[in-house]
């Protein structure tokens, strides 16, 4: 282990490089690489790294990028890349295939504006575009994190329970090119903590099969559902490795949910990624003068922990969701989400959606003070509240 | 002989596509695939195939069935190449000696694939790409595409393509790729030495197959070899080989057989309309182009002929 001030970028090269390496036991690790602000970083670190068995493809596109990493998976070896916004968009159709494929590949997501207009600032409207797609998704708050759920993605992807692909999401800039102190762990911590990659259905002459030819719409219920199976078993399998995780690294790669005094609370944010971090520095300070409120971060996106959700938040009066994102008329997709799983199961929250450092702008302490002031008197949820609108 | 016996003959046969698929009659595509798959099975070697969205995938059947008896991946329709890189990087990796095809049609070769085609060319990846060209996007029931001649009628060119067929060899030839070869299914002799040099040699070869299509040619079933015999005949399909996109060899020159004779066995050239005059040119200037190109960067005379 060694302890270095480093990026976010290259903190999931390295995580990325390093459970690559990992797999020089078994059939090796391939990925295609291509450039996009604020990604870049880590495809360049990856396309630097001495592979003992190891291809880096540099494709012409990231349709491309995570056609060759489909192509890797399904011969059987550990596939990953990276990308962000537009060339999520790009990539979509193929981030589909990886999903219903059952490829276990992971990529490195970092949160970019879509455009039009060209804004190269955070906002997660690019990954969440992605969450009907059978990814997991584990949006992450500290360079830290970005480095411990890369390896727990893989793990994860891996593990025969669940055989899906993953994305680790992080936010442009804010943490893609902020440094900060992160402990590096060695090759042979990486190599004790993922066993060699194994995907069942990879081709193989002597047992020739045919990948994704026509099927009837009985077998595709039949599919959806085996997904749907396999995603409902992700807490569980999350929950061991975390397990699996802190005893070899001595650190804690967080839960899918986490929740930060949120018993008796009477008002309770929840948020994502850099955001998270602001928002608990106002609670702390809101707790402090003895007001009840709390700050729910949601890591695991999908699956969706509606049942975590539910059990935290049970008997919570008001519920507010930053979102730093926004889906055309009906606001934030966390808020969208959130107040769905809660909806029926008697909890009766009254949920309100901020739309929070859309586009990159800052999400200040100030503005989260704001938030908090809106959501205690409130009495009633409403159409989701602008945040950071230019007067 | 008895039927029974004739089963078991077919079974000792090491198939790339099994007996009792469920192609169209006379489909260029399944004769190609079966001249292909014998080559194979006589050079002892294996291949893993990629295949985009076209009549190849369908070829298949529906699941949980297979047409074929080899590992095959379905792709993306523009991907074919990016999937068959990530195959081709691990049995680099892994020293896995099966071949890595990629098998596509015009559509996803020509027009929505040429991209990532042409990348997989320049970084010299280590696929076969066979294109079975049959001028249409025959699997959604025969529309254009570039690689639709002059004069065809489709279901979206209803008074016949007004543009040229799109030169895709020239393209092909042009990223330097180590082999390039036109095919033929009514030469098998060609056929069969051009896959061999292809599965012998290294890097990104491109073979391009000329398909015809019943269903959308409008020809008979039992006629699609003769066609090809025709194409090849007249000019319109010629057939020759590039090496290292510098040095050439025409292994067919036309022999007179006027283009007519290839255009009137199918229907989907109006005969009324067609400018035979403007095709007679055509193959009279693409014939002289190669032949200038053969005499002046000829292939050394051994290469590609083991």
């Amino acid at each position: 282990m060694a302890l270095d001030i480093v990026t976010g970028n290259h903190a999931a090269g390295y995580a990325l490089s390093r459970a690559g390496e990992a797999n020089r036991r078994a059939l090796g690790a391939a990925c295609g690489i291509y450039p996009i602000t604020p990604q870049t970083e880590i495809i360049e670190y990856v396309s630097k790294f001495p592979f003992t068995k190891g291809a880096v493809v540099p494709v012409e596109s990231e349709h491309s990028a995570m056609g060759v990493a489909i192509g890797a998976s399904l011969a059987g070896a550990r596939a990953f890349t990276a990308s962000s916004s537009n060339g999520l968009a790009y990539m979509a159709e193929n981030i589909m295939v990886a999903g219903y494929y059952r490829c276990p590949i992971v990529m490195v997501a970092v949160n970019r504006t879509l455009g039009p207009p060209w804004n190269i600032w955070a906002d997660q409207g690019d990954t969440l575009m992605m969450r009907d797609l059978a990814w997991l998704q584990f949006y992450c708050e500290t360079n830290q994190e970005v480095l411990d759920t890369t390896l727990m993605a893989f793990r994860i992807a891996e593990d025969p329970r669940v055989m899906l692909p993953a994305m680790v999401i992080m936010d442009a800039f804010i943490m893609s090119h902020t440094q900060c102190e992160t402990d590096l762990p060695d090759q042979t911590l990486v190599d004790a903590f993922l066993p060699t990659c194994d995907v069942p259905h990879r081709t193989k002459v002597e047992h020739p099969t045919t990948i994704g030819g026509l099927v009837w719409p009985l077998e595709t219920v039949s599919q959806r559902l085996e997904v749907d199976e396999a995603m409902a078993r992700v807490p569980e399998v999350y929950e061991e490795h975390r397990q699996r995780f802190y005893d070899l690294f001595g650190r804690d790669p967080g839960a899918a949910v986490q929740p930060y005094e949120v018993t008796g609370a009477e008002a309770v944010l929840v948020a994502t990624e850099s955001i998270a971090t602001t928002a608990r520095e106002v609670v702390k300070r809101r707790r402090a003068r003895g007001e009840k409120v709390g700050l729910l971060k949601l890591k695991m996106f999908r699956p969706f922990p509606d049942e975590q959700l539910n059990e935290l938040l049970a008997g919570v009066p008001k519920i507010g969701v930053l979102d730093r994102n926004y889906g055309a008329s009906v606001g934030g997709i966390f808020g969208m989400e959130l107040r769905a799983a809660l909806q029926g199961r008697g909890a009766g929250a009254l949920v309100q959606d901020y739309l929070t450092g859309i586009g990159g702008g800052d999400v200040t302490e100030a503005m989260v003070e704001e938030v908090l002031d809106d959501l205690l008197a409130r009495t009633r949820g409403g159409r989701p509240v602008w945040k950071g609108v230019k007067s | 002989m008895s039927s029974l016996s004739v089963y078991n003959e077919a079974l000792d046969h090491d198939f790339l596509l099994r007996p009792g698929n469920t192609n169209c009659g006379g489909c260029g595509m399944s004769i190609g695939l079966t001249m292909f798959g014998r080559v194979l099975e006589e050079a002892h070697e294996k291949a893993v195939m990629v295949i985009p969205a076209c009549c190849g995938i369908v070829t298949a059947g529906a699941f949980p069935t297979t047409s074929y008896q080899t590992p095959v991946i379905a792709s993306t329709f523009a991907a074919a190449p990016a999937f068959a890189s990530g195959v081709a990087a691990v049995h680099r990796l892994t020293d896995n000696p099966a071949h890595v095809v990629c098998w596509a049609g015009d559509g996803g070769t020509y027009d929505i694939g040429l991209g990532t085609l042409s990348a997989a060319a320049e970084r010299n990846e280590n696929i076969i790409y066979i294109c079975y060209d049959n001028e249409i996007y025959g699997n959604t029931g025969g529309q254009r595409s570039s690689a639709t001649p002059p004069g065809a009628r489709t279901t979206t060119t209803a008074s016949g393509k007004r543009e040229p067929k799109k030169d895709v060899m020239s393209i092909l030839a042009a990223h330097r790729i180590p082999y390039a070869a036109t095919l033929s299914v009514a030469h098998p002799e060609d056929f069969k030495r051009k896959v061999r040099h292809a599965l012998k040699e290294k890097g990104l070869r491109f073979l391009l197959m000329l398909s015809p299509c019943p269903t959308g040619w409008k020809s008979e079933s039992d006629y699609s070899v003769d066609l090809v015999r025709r194409a090849v005949r007249s000019g319109l399909f010629p057939l020759y080989e590039v090496f290292d996109g510098a040095r050439y060899r025409v292994n067919a020159a036309p022999d007179g057989l006027d283009v007519a004779e290839y255009f009137k066995g199918q229907n989907r050239f109006p005969m009324d309309s067609l400018d035979l005059s403007a095709a007679r040119e055509t193959v009279a200037k693409e014939s002289a182009r190669l032949k200038t190109l053969a005499e002046t960067w000829p292939a050394e005379a051994t290469e590609g002929m083991a």
